[in-house]
């Protein structure tokens, strides 16, 4: 029933081969340049970065062409080559056109998914690491129970889960509210997996102990010690957990029917259900692109400067995983 | 089965002090450990578990025009298994999982093996430039994608006209389900690549050693080393996979508007049970469908982790 839970013994068969190493997981934020795998140093390969070359074309060609699309009018859209700028640059016009679409209502999506990403970011990430925290630096009863309960949890499909809610917030009154949209956002099963994961490396247990002979209590040692050990694993798992809501469609497709709160992944799903069904007042394709477009720079912005933390976060979590 | 009872046949090997009441340390720890957990675990008892409980105890009713509703026991369950819509949707996502999955897990991992190598110029740019579509979220991904797949204005069409061709039929019936695979592992291959990459880069260094010592090549290397070693990523990976297949719903459902005819509202699973409960109102039966659906994944999810434990055993 748990995956992670079960996997973990295959985690340390792995490093078996190498029989002389009992536990060879490094310390999780780990992934640097210039490991030297093996004394000769590999050839770089002409072919095969050609290959990739090509290959890395077909991950970014279709962003080119929403960028190239993003700077054409609505005629143009359809009347030159959709992979290379037309004669006139129109993205000024259809950024206006994005923002003053149906009285401004873009903005307010935009405004609405990063309050909704952030606020169950950080309070996703907060949970799951104290939660995280405790089951891996404390032996208490009923741990262990509690831990892979969690875990089942992962394996949850969401809808078996978000139809529930819906029924449950309607009947709180919670549903079309911005709490319909956070409050289910904040339970992160695998955030807590994470965490517990990371903490157990993280934070040294010689630390803790010294903090105690120092007559500090458990949750200062907490607050005052380990909390800045665990930040560059809090921040993964708040930037997988922003990813995951600023992403969500399914559940406030569901849980919402008014327009000023909805997140963009609604709205530009309804422009472009009103633009394909053809009626005449709706939104244009153009501006639909546009919109599309400038919604998705804000994370890819953030996932180039913050690098460093999915990459190790991913890293202790896929090592143990 | 407590972790109690577990531990107490390895009392004696183990140094720890046991005693029968615990020590006021002891206590303080334990109360902190609880204090710290409380708040995610009363947040996943309201939103996970007495939903999840609410949908099976749904799932046993039927709402009557009169008389309110009606326990009916395992009905909606027997209506599900025999239901096409339901069953066609679950097929397909069959269909789906067994083409799409091993592609986008197989080309995720030869790209992790070849950025671990070492052995391509200007890595870090390939390494980004195929994980930047998972920054990317679903739905917009679905609606460009639509558009590039598009009679109208999409690329394919065009150059198809340059050269006198037809235009591709991306989102005709035959061609559909490989549509959004393709949308679907454009996502992902970035994703799960990053995964395996990370799990190859914690390898321990001495086992290569050993491996270029016994005059190994680089892609025997990769076969009988890395590939066995990093087998639980591969097996997470594989796992969030089968999840993420059984409940397709944004790609299909943003396609749809362009190809109401081809995607049905039964198309997969996830929609089916969406319309069930949104707007046939019977959000009974689409909680039944959602329980079988969680069982499915399960059980798929739990066989993909056994016989990835048996093949290690028998390799052993």
């Amino acid at each position: 029933m748990t995956t992670p839970t079960t996997a973990r013994p295959t985690a340390t068969t792995g490093p078996a081969l190498s029989g002389a190493h009992p536990d060879p997981v490094p310390p999780a934020d780990r992934p640097r340049k210039g490991r030297k795998h093996s004394s000769d140093q590999p050839r770089r390969s002409v072919l095969l970065s050609v290959v990739m070359g090509a290959v890395l074309l077909y991950f970014l060609i279709p962003l080119w062409w929403l960028f190239v699309a993003s700077t054409k009018s609505n005629a143009d859209l359809f009347s030159t080559f959709g992979l290379w700028f037309s004669g006139d640059n129109s993205l000024w016009a259809n950024i206006q056109d994005v923002f003053t679409a149906d009285g401004g209502v873009y903005l307010t999506w935009f405004r609405n998914s990063i309050f909704y990403a952030v606020t169950s970011a950080v309070g996703a990430a907060f949970l799951a690491t104290m939660a995280g925290y405790a089951f891996a630096k404390y032996r208490f009863p009923g741990g262990n129970l509690i831990f892979s309960g969690i875990l089942g949890a992962v394996m949850i499909p969401m809808t078996a889960l978000t139809i529930p809610t819906y029924l449950l917030f309607a009947n709180a009154g919670l549903t079309n509210t911005p709490w319909a949209i956070i409050l289910p956002s904040l339970v992160s099963p695998f955030g807590v997996y994470l965490m517990r994961v990371y903490a157990a490396d993280a934070v040294d247990d010689t630390l803790l102990e010294a903090a105690r002979v120092d007559g500090a209590g458990e949750l200062r040692i907490f607050f005052r010690v380990s909390l800045r050990l665990l930040t560059p694993g809090m921040v993964t798992v708040l930037l997988f957990a922003l990813v995951s809501t600023w992403n969500n469609y399914f559940l406030p497709l569901i849980m919402l029917n008014s327009p000023d709160l909805y997140p963009l992944t609604v709205g530009l799903a309804q422009w472009q259900g009103a633009a394909a069904a053809g009626s005449g007042s709706q939104a244009l394709f153009s501006s639909i692109i546009t919109g599309s477009f400038i919604s998705i720079i804000p994370l890819v912005v953030a996932f180039l400067f913050l690098q460093r933390y999915w990459q190790s976060g991913l890293s202790s979590g896929a090592v143990k995983g | 089965m407590t972790a109690a009872d577990t531990r107490l046949p390895d009392a004696p090997s183990a140094p720890i002090v046991k005693r029968r009441g615990p020590s006021p340390m002891r206590r303080r720890e334990n109360a902190a450990a609880y204090i710290l957990i409380t708040p995610f675990v009363v947040v996943f008892l309201v939103l996970l578990v007495v939903p999840l409980v609410y949908s099976g105890y749904l799932s046993l009713f039927r709402e009557q025009l009169v008389g309110g509703n009606t326990f009916v026991g395992l009905e909606n369950y027997t209506r599900a298994l025999t239901d096409p819509s339901f069953l066609s949707g679950v097929g397909r996502m069959a269909f789906f999982l067994v083409i799409q999955v091993p592609v986008m897990l197989a080309l995720s991992l030869f790209f992790a093996l070849l950025l671990d190598a070492g052995v391509l110029y200007l890595q870090k740019l390939v390494r980004l430039g195929i994980f930047v579509p998972y920054a990317v979220p679903s739905v917009i991904a679905a609606l460009m994608w639509g558009y590039l797949y598009g009679q109208d204005f999409g690329p394919g069409a065009q150059i198809a006209d340059i050269f006198g061709l037809p235009a591709p039929p991306f989102l005709s019936q035959d061609w559909m389900i490989f549509s959004i695979m393709n949308v679907v592992s454009w996502e992902f291959i970035g994703y799960n690549m990053i995964i395996l990459y990370a799990a190859l880069r914690s390898i321990p260094r001495e086992l290569f050693d050993a491996a270029s010592v016994d005059g190994a090549g680089t892609v025997r290397t990769a076969w009988s080393i890395k590939i066995p070693a990093i087998r639980p990523a591969l097996i997470l990976t594989t796992i969030f996979s089968v999840i993420g297949t059984f409940q397709l719903f944004n790609e299909p459902n943003l396609l749809r508007s362009l190809a109401p005819n081809v995607i049905g509202i039964d198309y997969t699973p996830n929609m089916y049970a969406y319309n069930l409960a949104f707007i046939n109102r019977d959000a009974n039966y689409a909680a039944a469908i959602a329980f079988i659906l969680g069982i499915v994944i399960m059980v798929v999810s739990y066989t993909v982790q056994l016989s990835s434990q048996r093949k290690e055993r028998a390799g052993r």
